[in-house]
């Protein structure tokens, strides 16, 4: 025997993989064994520093470490097998791209000499996953796997943060080579994110905040992604300057739902006020948001009048969509706080008293209005009950994708950041279930609430066993209207009320379902049962799925039809057939 | 603006194209060129032409150079896209610093007797095109330049009976004593 046989830092690929999650600090992954992955899982069963929790399906992996990530600003972490195992992580690994997720994903390959060949269960890992993540790697010899790991936290945890994965074919996890501890040379040279604003830009944006008329602050969520100290900058900013605040649907919870200042989410389903706020205003102070088009409306009438700031650290986002005037490309909490030193130095609170006069207007017209009901439980209503018995409590919300999340957004007031878990840029309805299951092992004493629609939350349902499995009390909140809620309003609103594939004729009873499972069903039908129904929700101590039934029909506004601008949204008490039709002018005719 | 029931806000982008030629200098490893050709089939970009080779083997850099079209704010945003990927170090813009010299080599078969062949050497000889293979009915010439003026010679050989050319794309590098 050799001396490099006494040598801790001599082991084999497996067992590299698992010691660089120690060394990364992880404490749980996700995911599902199969053939290219059976020497990890063997090291992961000689070894109690990091746990497992196995899902049903690898996309359940996938959306759990992504909630376990948004819930606690650390990397998710996933380990899945090749070829299908691969394939099925595709959903959430674009999912995290898409709203910049740190996530690092582990999937076994085939043994290196038989790539290419089409081997049993082999795919084109990398080339399949190359345009949905940050970066990803094929190591083909042991020795380069723990500079490779240690390059995957940092560059899926640095910058702008995203998923990357690593793809280790078997042979290179029996192989034995030489493991070394995390070190700076790890990276490539060519990865370096800017952290810090420029100093002249940051002075212009003060200049304009300065004299701003009718500002606004338009956050989202790279704030939250910024860390602990951006959200308390961004609050502060608010405070010092007195400006009013909207924040995209990633956003919510940088700022309190409570706060005096706060208007709401923007955008295509966001307040009345916040929508009129961006568009007249004069100076907009974007934070670490991207102009999208659920946010942006028509782009040639987006606040025309506005002087435009944009702090992001990736400068791809900078004049995507919407050319701005001061761009300042750094990490947001560095920028907010260079920002605010300058502020505090050199302006004063610029008197902005008419323009709060005119929001105070735009509030006024109560956006967000339904028509309450004794008979049927409406969703707005079901949404508010949830936040009104849960406030004061130690609560994380996930959705699925839909008129339930957007109505979640409206409704549920959050207060602090890292609490609200959704798939914003994707859309991916099936998201919620599995993104509570992370959420709940990261905190596993708090209360975790899906909330779900009837027809996204089957997308995913398997994963109620992961949850029984590992007891983990998830509670899916389904607003139950036996529609494919938002496809419907679409339809009504553009195909001529055409409903083409949009009703579940054969919905499960999710109560005897949550029960097959080993959870807990309850079920709600009048307005009268809810609260008792949700308290009891609230109490089991175990995963339940919560049958909410709402009125069918109903649809999520106020709404920025498409090709139309902020101010021209239609708004609840506009809703009916003829308003929306004309609207809608343009399109199809409304029947 | 009238436009279809659609979930999406569709617009008429009414900006002229430009055309801009990007050197990138990245990392030479597997999978790179497929990034960067990724990148523009993915985000619809266009590429005109795409030359690339290891031009420091010790240091593992490639230099890629890419002729492409668009708006204004579409070529910014390509150059911010290749810039942000993990194995570029470089992007510059050639274009943009007017300062670049550009050059593009082509071989040119042409086939044919008598006058043609006479007409096709001389010709090349104007355009200081070599000729690196002949027979008595054929000649293969090699022509180097910028775009436009392979495009001409290309185009004068087509009635003396071009049979086919091979182009290896635009290369580009800044003038004056200053590397990228």
């Amino acid at each position: 025997m050799s001396d490099k046989s006494h040598d801790p830092n001599q082991m084999t690929g497996a067992a590299m993989i698992v010691r660089a999650l120690i060394d990364h600090g992880v404490k749980d992954i996700f995911g599902y064994p199969g053939g290219a992955v059976l020497p990890i899982y063997d090291e992961i069963f000689q070894q109690s520093e990091v746990q497992h929790i196995l899902v049903r399906h690898e996309q359940g992996a996938g959306h759990a470490a992504e909630g376990y990530a948004r819930s606690t600003g650390k990397p998710g972490v996933v380990l899945v097998t090749s070829g299908p195992g691969a394939t099925n992580m595709v959903t959430p690994l674009t999912d995290a791209l898409m709203d910049s997720i740190p996530l690092v994903c582990i999937t076994g390959q085939v043994p290196t000499h038989l790539i290419g060949n089409d081997a049993f269960q082999e795919c084109d890992t990398v080339g399949i996953t190359r345009p949905c993540t940050k970066h990803n790697w094929l190591v083909r010899d042991v020795n380069d796997l723990a500079k490779v790991l240690h390059e995957a936290f940092y560059v899926a945890t640095s910058g702008r943060p995203g998923p990357v994965l690593v793809d280790v074919p078997k042979d290179v996890q029996f192989a034995t080579g030489t493991y070394h501890p995390p070190r700076k040379s790890d990276v490539h040279r060519s990865y370096a994110p800017r952290v810090k604003g420029d100093a002249t830009q940051i002075r212009k944006a003060v200049a304009l905040l300065a004299h701003a008329k009718r500002p606004v602050i338009y956050s989202g969520g790279g704030v939250i992604n910024s860390g602990p100290e951006a959200t308390k900058l961004l609050r502060e900013l608010v405070e010092v300057t007195g400006f009013p605040i909207t924040s995209t649907l990633m956003g919510l919870g940088a700022y309190p739902a409570s706060g005096k200042n706060w208007l709401g989410m923007l955008g295509m389903h966001g307040t009345y006020e916040a929508n009129m706020t961006m568009h007249d205003c004069d100076v907009m102070l974007c934070v670490g948001a991207r102009f999208d088009d659920r946010i942006t409306g028509r782009v040639d009438a987006f606040s025309p009048g506005s002087k435009k700031i944009h702090i992001d650290i990736d400068p791809s986002s900078i004049n995507k969509n919407i050319r701005v005037d001061v761009p300042i490309i750094g990490d947001c909490g560095n920028v907010l706080g260079d920002i605010l030193q300058v502020f505090k130095a050199e302006a004063k609170k610029p008197d902005i008293k008419a323009w709060w006069q005119q929001i105070a207007q735009w509030r006024a017209r109560n956006s967000l209005f339904y028509k309450k009901s004794n008979d049927v439980i409406l969703p707005q209503y079901a949404i508010q009950r949830l936040f009104e018995l849960t406030r004061g409590k130690d609560t994380y919300i996930t959705t699925e994708v839909g008129q339930h999340q957007m109505w979640a957004a409206q409704f549920f007031g959050f207060e602090e950041p890292h609490r609200w878990m959704t798939s914003g840029g994707l859309g991916t309805m099936g998201y919620g279930l599995p993104a509570a299951l992370g959420v709940q092992v990261a905190h596993p004493d708090s209360l975790v609430i899906d909330i779900a629609g009837d027809a996204s939350v089957q997308m995913t349902m398997q994963e109620m066993s992961t949850a029984v499995q590992y007891e983990l009390p998830i509670k899916i909140f389904i607003l139950n209207n036996q529609y494919m809620g938002m496809v419907r309003q679409w339809q009504q609103l553009l195909h001529g009320n055409r409903l083409s594939h949009s009703y579940s004729e054969a919905l499960p009873d999710f109560v005897k379902l949550a029960e097959a499972y080993g959870g807990v069903g309850i079920q709600a039908h009048k307005p009268a049962d809810l609260d008792g129904a949700i308290k009891e929700m609230i109490s089991v101590k175990r995963p339940v799925l919560f049958d909410c039934r709402v009125a069918a029909l109903e649809n999520c506004f106020p709404m920025i039809p498409s090709g139309k601008a902020h101010n021209e949204m239609l708004l609840p008490e506009q809703a009916n057939d003829e308003a929306t039709a004309t609207a809608f002018a343009g399109g199809k005719a409304l029947v | 603006m009238n436009q279809p029931a659609s979930a999406y806000f569709i617009e008429d982008r009414h900006d002229p194209n430009e055309t801009h030629t990007l050197a990138v200098l990245v990392q030479n490893e597997p999978g790179v060129l497929a990034r960067v050709i990724g990148l523009f089939s993915g985000r619809g970009y266009n590429i005109e032409s795409l030359t690339v080779s290891e031009t420091e083997s010790q240091k593992h850099l490639s230099r890629i150079t890419i002729v492409t079209t668009g708006t204004p704010m579409v070529i910014e945003q390509i150059k911010h896209q290749l810039d942000r990927m993990i194995p570029v170090y470089r992007v510059v813009d050639m274009t943009q610093t007017k300062r670049s010299i550009e050059r593009e080599l082509a071989m040119v078969k042409v086939r044919g007797e008598g006058e043609h062949r006479v007409e096709a050497l001389r010709l090349a000889d104007a355009f200081r095109a070599r000729v690196i293979d002949a027979t008595t009915e054929s000649f293969v010439f090699e022509i180097t330049g910028n775009t436009d003026k392979i495009n001409q010679f290309i185009d004068l050989m087509r009635p003396l009976g071009l049979v086919e050319v091979s182009r290896t794309g635009v290369a580009a590098i800044g003038r004056g004593p200053e590397g990228m």
